[in-house]
C-alpha cells in the first residue's frame, strides 16, 4: 500500500485556486523532490499536508496509510507520522528546546500507545542525533529557536525530524538561504534517516540541494499542476535549461492532452 | 480634577466615624485623630467617578451600591481546615492570618525568627506607640485617594512586621487575609505596616483570598519602609473570590541602596485595583516592579503603578503582563517620574497584554514626567494575540492545540514567572498559567 496517496487535490487561500489538480503517490523508502517557481504550488502543498488552517482543499483526496488525511488536525497528522520541516522555522521565546521536544516526542508515543520516555532515555536519544547534525549542545537549553542562525533554524528542524521519527517528511525548501558548509550537514542529516519505512518529499526551488540529497523521483509542479515527472535526471534537466523552459513545454504538453 | 463625587451610602460613613465599630480600644489619641481626618475627607470627597483622571477605565459603582457591613469577630470564623484551601502546603516560613480584617491568632505562627516582630498593629501601638506614629499614614495619604480614606477612617488593627537592623530573614513571612461572607456582602480595610531596618533582608508575602462565589470587598492599604541597604522582596497573591471587589494600594518608601523588588500576581476578584507606588528617596536604589495577572469572564484588573525618582543614581524596572480571556479587561497606568535632583536615572518599563478572546481589552497608559537632562528611560507596550504561525509549529509537531495554547500563554509570561524566587508561588502560577495541564519544566 502506498504510503500517501494525493489524487486531484484542489485547494485555494481566500478565493484563489492554488493547486489546481494534483496527484501523486509516494511508496515507503522513496524520495521525491517537488520543484518549481515562486508561486507554483509547492509550499501549498507542503502547507495543506501538514495541515495549515489558511488553505482550504476544495476537491480531492489525500491518503496517508489509507487514512483520510484532511479531516485531522495538525497535530494528528505528526502524531501519525508526518513531519513538516519548515521552511521558517518560528522562534518561541519562553518555551524551551528540550522540554518543547520531549513533550513533542511524548505526545506522538503516546498517540502510538508507546510508553512516555523518561527524561534520562530522551537526553540519550538526543544527543545521539545531535552528533549527527552537529548541533550544539547549549541550542537546546535555549528557547525554541530563539536567536539561532538560518543554518541553525534548519539544521534544529532536521534535528527534530530525527528525533521524532516520522514515516513520511516533508522539507519545505528546507535549502533556502543555507550555504553550502550548512547545505551539506542538513543533506547528511537527512540521508542518515533514509530508510526503507521512511518516505521523504524534498520540496525545492533549486537544484542544488539534489546533488546531496539524490531523489528517486522528481515532479516539476507549475501553475498548481504536476506538469512532468521522471528521475533524478530531470532535476538536471531543468537546472540547464531554467523554469522557463519547462513552462512553454508543459504549455504544449497540455494542448497535446 | 473632580468634577463631581459619587453619593456616600450612609452605611460607610456611620460605620468609620461613629463609636460603633466594635472596637473596644480606641488606641492612642493620635490615631483617633487620625481616623477623623479620614473620615472627614472620605465623607468630602466619596467615592471616585470615570470623571476622575485616575479612574477614567474603572467604574466602582457598584461598589458604592452594594450594602456591605464589617463583619464581627464571631462571623469570622475559620477553622485551620477552611484556610487550608488559602495557604500553600509547601511553604516553609511563618504565617500570620486575618479572617475578615480580624486576626485570627490560632491560625497563625507562634514564634518568628530572631530580628523579626510581627504582631497586630494595635499591639504594636500598644507597645510602641511613638514607631508606629511615625510612619503609619505617612505615605499611603488619605488627603488624595479616596479609598486609602476609607482604610484609614476604618483602621483599628492590622498586621505589623518590623525588621531588625542586619536581620537576614530567610523564609518568607506570610500575611493571608482571608473574607467570608456567609450571611451578605461584608467589607474588610486590611491594613499592614511593614518597617525594614538597615542592612537587613527579607521576602514577605501578601495574599488575599476569598471562598468562591461569597460577594466582599477588601481595600487593602500597605505601606513599606524599606531603610538604607535592606533588600525586600515583596509578593503580593490576590486570589479573591470571583465575585468580590479588591480595591488596594501599597505604598513603598526606599532609602540610600535599598533594594526592593515587587511581584503582584492577579488570579481572583471582579473588580481589581491594585496601585503601586514606590517613592525613591536615596542614592543608588534597586526598585523592581513586577506584574502579571490572568483576567477571564468579566474581570477587571486595574493596576496603577508610580515610581518617583527623587534622588541620583537609581535604577529602575518595571514589567506587567495581563492575559485576558472572555470578556475581561485590563487597565494600566505606569507612571515615573524622575526629579531635577535624579540624574544619572535608569528606567525602564514594560506592559505588554495578551488577549485571548476577540472580547477582552486594555486600556494601557505609560505616563512619564521627566525633570532631570542626564537620564536613562525607556517605556514600550504591546498588545497581541498568540503568535499562529507558533501555535501550528507546536501543532505541527504533535502537540495538542489546547495544550499549544497553554505552553504559549505560559511563555507570554516566562520572563516574570522566573523572576518569581518563592517555589510554592512559582508552582501555583506554572499550574493556573498551564490550566494544570501536566505540562512542567519547559521553562526556556
Amino acid at each position: 500500500m502506498p504510503l500517501l496517496e494525493i489524487t486531484d487535490l484542489h485547494a485555494r487561500v481566500a478565493e484563489k485556486e492554488i493547486l489546481k489538480g494534483i496527484s501523486l503517490t509516494v511508496n515507503p523508502g522513496e524520495v521525491h523532490a517537488i520543484m518549481g517557481p515562486n508561486g507554483s504550488g509547492k509550499s501549498t502543498l507542503a502547507g495543506v499536508l501538514s495541515g495549515r488552517d489558511a488553505y482550504e482543499v476544495t476537491s480531492g483526496e489525500v491518503l496517508f496509510d489509507g487514512q483520510d488525511l484532511l479531516e485531522l488536525e495538525p497535530e494528528e497528522r505528526a502524531q501519525l507520522g508526518v513531519f513538516l520541516a519548515f521552511q521558517y522555522p518560528v522562534e518561541i521565546p519562553g518555551v524551551n528546546n528540550t522540554y518543547f521536544l520531549r513533550a513533542a516526542l511524548n505526545s506522538i508515543r503516546k498517540y502510538r500507545g508507546e510508553e512516555e520516555m523518561s527524561a534520562p532515555a530522551f537526553l540519550k536519544l538526543v544527543r545521539e542525533k545531535m552528533n549527527v547534525l552537529h548541533i550544539d549542545q547549549s541550542l537546546l537549553n535555549r528557547p525554541v529557536n530563539e536567536g539561532f542562525s538560518g543554518g541553525e533554524k534548519k539544521r534544529n528542524e532536521i534535528f527534530q525530524m530525527a528525533v521524532l521519527d516520522p514515516k513520511l517528511a516533508i522539507l519545505d525548501e528546507t535549502d533556502s538561504g543555507l550555504d553550502i558548509d550548512a547545505l551539506k550537514t542538513v543533506a547528511e542529516g537527512v540521508n542518515a534517516l533514509r530508510s526503507p519505512e521512511r518516505a521523504i518529499i524534498v520540496v525545492t526551488h533549486y537544484q542544488r540541494l539534489l546533488n546531496y540529497i539524490v531523489p528517486d523521483f522528481v515532479h516539476v509542479l507549475s501553475g498548481g499542476r504536476i506538469v512532468k515527472s521522471g528521475g533524478k535526471e530531470l532535476a538536471l534537466e531543468l537546472e540547464a535549461q531554467g523554469y522557463g523552459w519547462l513552462e512553454s513545454g508543459s504549455t504544449s504538453e497540455l494542448v497535446a492532452a | 480634577m473632580k468634577t463631581e463625587t459619587m453619593t456616600v451610602p450612609n452605611s460607610y460613613l456611620r460605620d468609620f466615624t461613629g463609636t460603633d465599630t466594635g472596637s473596644d480600644n480606641p488606641g492612642p489619641a493620635w490615631l483617633s485623630s487620625l481616623r477623623q481626618r479620614a473620615a472627614a475627607r472620605f465623607a468630602e470627597v466619596g467615592f471616585p467617578t470615570r470623571r476622575d483622571e485616575e479612574w477614567r477605565f474603572t467604574n466602582v459603582s457598584p461598589i458604592a451600591e452594594t450594602p456591605f457591613t464589617l463583619a464581627t469577630k464571631t462571623q469570622s470564623e475559620l477553622s485551620a481546615e477552611g484556610l487550608s484551601r488559602f495557604t500553600y502546603q509547601d511553604l516553609a516560613g511563618t504565617q500570620m492570618v486575618f479572617v475578615n480584617g480580624h486576626f485570627a491568632s490560632e491560625l497563625s505562627s507562634e514564634s518568628f525568627p530572631d530580628g523579626v516582630t510581627v504582631k497586630t498593629l494595635a499591639a504594636a501601638m500598644a507597645d510602641d506607640s511613638p514607631l508606629v506614629e511615625k510612619h503609619l499614614g505617612k505615605s499611603a495619604k488619605f488627603e488624595t485617594e479616596s479609598f486609602v480614606a476609607l482604610n484609614t477612617a476604618a483602621l483599628e488593627d492590622g498586621a505589623f512586621v518590623h525588621i531588625a537592623a542586619g536581620a537576614i530573614v530567610t523564609a518568607p513571612i506570610h500575611l493571608l487575609f482571608v473574607s467570608t461572607a456567609d450571611s451578605g456582602p461584608t467589607v474588610s480595610h486590611p491594613r499592614t505596616l511593614i518597617i525594614v531596618e538597615e542592612n537587613s533582608q527579607v521576602t514577605l508575602i501578601e495574599s488575599y483570598a476569598g471562598p468562591a462565589g461569597q460577594v466582599y470587598f477588601t481595600n487593602a492599604v500597605t505601606e513599606v519602609v524599606v531603610s538604607e541597604n535592606a533588600v525586600v522582596d515583596h509578593y503580593k497573591v490576590q486570589r479573591e473570590s470571583e465575585k468580590a471587589y479588591h480595591i488596594a494600594t501599597m505604598q513603598v518608601a526606599l532609602a540610600q541602596s535599598a533594594n526592593f523588588s515587587s511581584h503582584s500576581i492577579g488570579l481572583g476578584g471582579l473588580l481589581i485595583r491594585n496601585d503601586v507606588n514606590a517613592y525613591l528617596g536615596g542614592e543608588g536604589i534597586e526598585c523592581t516592579l513586577n506584574g502579571v495577572y490572568l483576567g477571564k469572564d468579566k474581570q477587571v484588573f486595574d493596576n496603577h503603578t508610580s515610581i518617583d525618582h527623587a534622588m541620583p543614581h537609581c535604577n529602575s524596572h518595571e514589567i506587567y503582563k495581563g492575559i485576558l480571556n472572555d470578556y475581561s479587561r485590563g487597565v494600566f497606568n505606569g507612571k515615573i517620574f524622575v526629579r531635577e535632583d535624579a540624574q544619572k536615572t535608569d528606567a525602564k518599563q514594560t506592559n505588554q497584554t495578551l488577549l485571548l478572546s476577540p472580547y477582552a481589552q486594555i486600556d494601557t497608559k505609560p505616563q512619564l514626567e521627566i525633570f532631570a537632562d542626564d537620564v536613562k528611560c525607556t517605556h514600550g507596550a504591546t498588545i497581541g494575540q498568540l503568535n499562529a504561525e507558533a501555535l501550528f509549529y507546536l501543532q505541527a509537531r504533535g502537540i495538542k492545540k489546547d495544550d499549544a495554547r497553554a505552553l504559549l500563554t505560559y511563555a507570554f509570561a516566562s520572563d516574570i514567572v522566573s523572576r518569581i524566587k518563592v517555589d510554592a508561588i512559582r508552582s501555583q502560577l506554572d499550574r493556573v498559567l498551564l490550566a494544570e495541564r501536566a505540562l512542567e519544566g519547559i521553562a526556556g
